[in-house]
């Protein structure tokens, strides 16, 4: 088997965003679910708190390639 | 310049002749049409090009005769600028200053939105902002834009000062002080165009994959890999869907944290 153990580095940081992502649309479903007419503010929110969650497995792809 | 001749390099790469199947690398995205070296007219720039004619003349044409009744073209337009104007620009920024930002943020969205989709659409099939090059220039005006107007605003001792929480116990500050600098000004534009970056490049890998791959094993492979092989070009096409939905919501998030740039800098002491 071969490979490059640059890419398990990826899988490892994968783990925190994926967990992180999966908390905050948790919270999101469940504001909405509470309060519909609130959902605006929230979609917002969720989004934002997403795309700076996600910013750690992006470092990991890059550095996977840049590190290969 | 054929809509072929934009198509084809990814054929060529793909084609795995001889040798057993070439997975995608990196330097797949490294695609010269004219000229080569440090000076070639690459395929992204052509696509960048296009994407700034199209928009030019799209928005031209639709608002030239505007009437109170819109047109179909109009209607389209005016449904984005207001969407850009009222929930990202006016909720975000707020409804005192957020005007001035209107035309960089539709700018910004707008470029992204269509530069985004030509990943998944062809002929042309290639999202231009996989090519780092094309983030670092989006993220270096956002950069500019968002230190000008805070420091213009402030005054550069206020700007940088109003960065720090204050009324934290003294030693807490040789922490902080270089963690909040660091974050405003390294970690946040690299974030912002790594973001970009990253999904538009790992989504188009992701397509190639499957894609190549599938080619590859419907063509070389035994009567089971044929099998697979189709089961690959399903999987490409489900994806496509995906990426096509990543492509939408990534031109939303980088316009959303320029936004969300901007008016942190123009933002009362905290």
């Amino acid at each position: 088997m071969s490979g490059n153990i640059a890419i398990l580095g990826y899988g490892l940081s994968a783990i925190g965003p994926g967990i992180g992502i999966g908390l905050i649309f948790a919270a999101y479903i469940n504001g909405v679910a509470r309060q519909p007419e609130a959902r605006g503010m929230l979609q917002t929110i969720a989004i934002l708190g997403f795309a700076l969650a996600e910013a750690l497995a992006i470092f990991g792809l890059v550095l996977a390639f840049v590190f290969k | 310049m054929s809509p072929t001749a934009l198509a084809t390099p990814f054929l060529a790469a793909a084609s795995g002749d001889g040798g057993g199947y070439h997975a995608p690398e990196p330097q797949e995205f490294y695609q010269p049409l004219i000229g080569h070296g440090d000076w070639a007219l690459t395929r992204p720039i052509v696509v960048m090009a296009i994407s700034v004619g199209l928009i030019a003349w799209f928005l031209l044409a639709t608002t030239k005769r505007a009437s109170v009744v819109p047109s179909r073209g109009q209607w389209v337009t005016e449904a984005l600028h207001t969407f850009v104007r009222n929930s990202l620009a006016r909720d975000i920024i707020g409804s005192k200053e957020f005007l001035r930002f209107v035309p960089a943020l539709f700018t910004l969205f707008s470029i992204l939105l269509v530069n985004n989709l030509f990943g998944i659409i062809p002929p042309i099939q290639f999202p231009t902002m996989g090519r780092i090059g094309f983030p670092i220039a989006l993220t270096l005006v956002v950069y500019v834009v968002y230190h000008t107007v805070g420091i213009r605003k402030k005054g550069f001792r206020n700007y940088i000062g109003g960065m720090i929480p204050k009324g934290l116990p003294g030693p807490i500050y040789i922490l902080i002080v270089p963690l909040e600098l660091l974050t405003q000004f390294i970690t946040q534009p690299l974030t912002l165009s790594l973001r970009l970056f990253g999904n538009m490049f790992a989504g188009h890998m992701l397509l190639l994959l499957f894609i190549t791959g599938g080619q590859y094993m419907v063509i070389h492979g035994s009567i089971g890999l044929k099998f697979a092989g189709a089961g690959s070009f399903v999987m490409a096409f489900v994806l496509m869907i995906f990426e096509g939905l990543i492509e939408l919501l990534q031109a939303y998030i980088f316009t959303l944290l320029a936004a969300t740039y901007i008016a942190a800098a123009l933002a009362d002491e905290h």
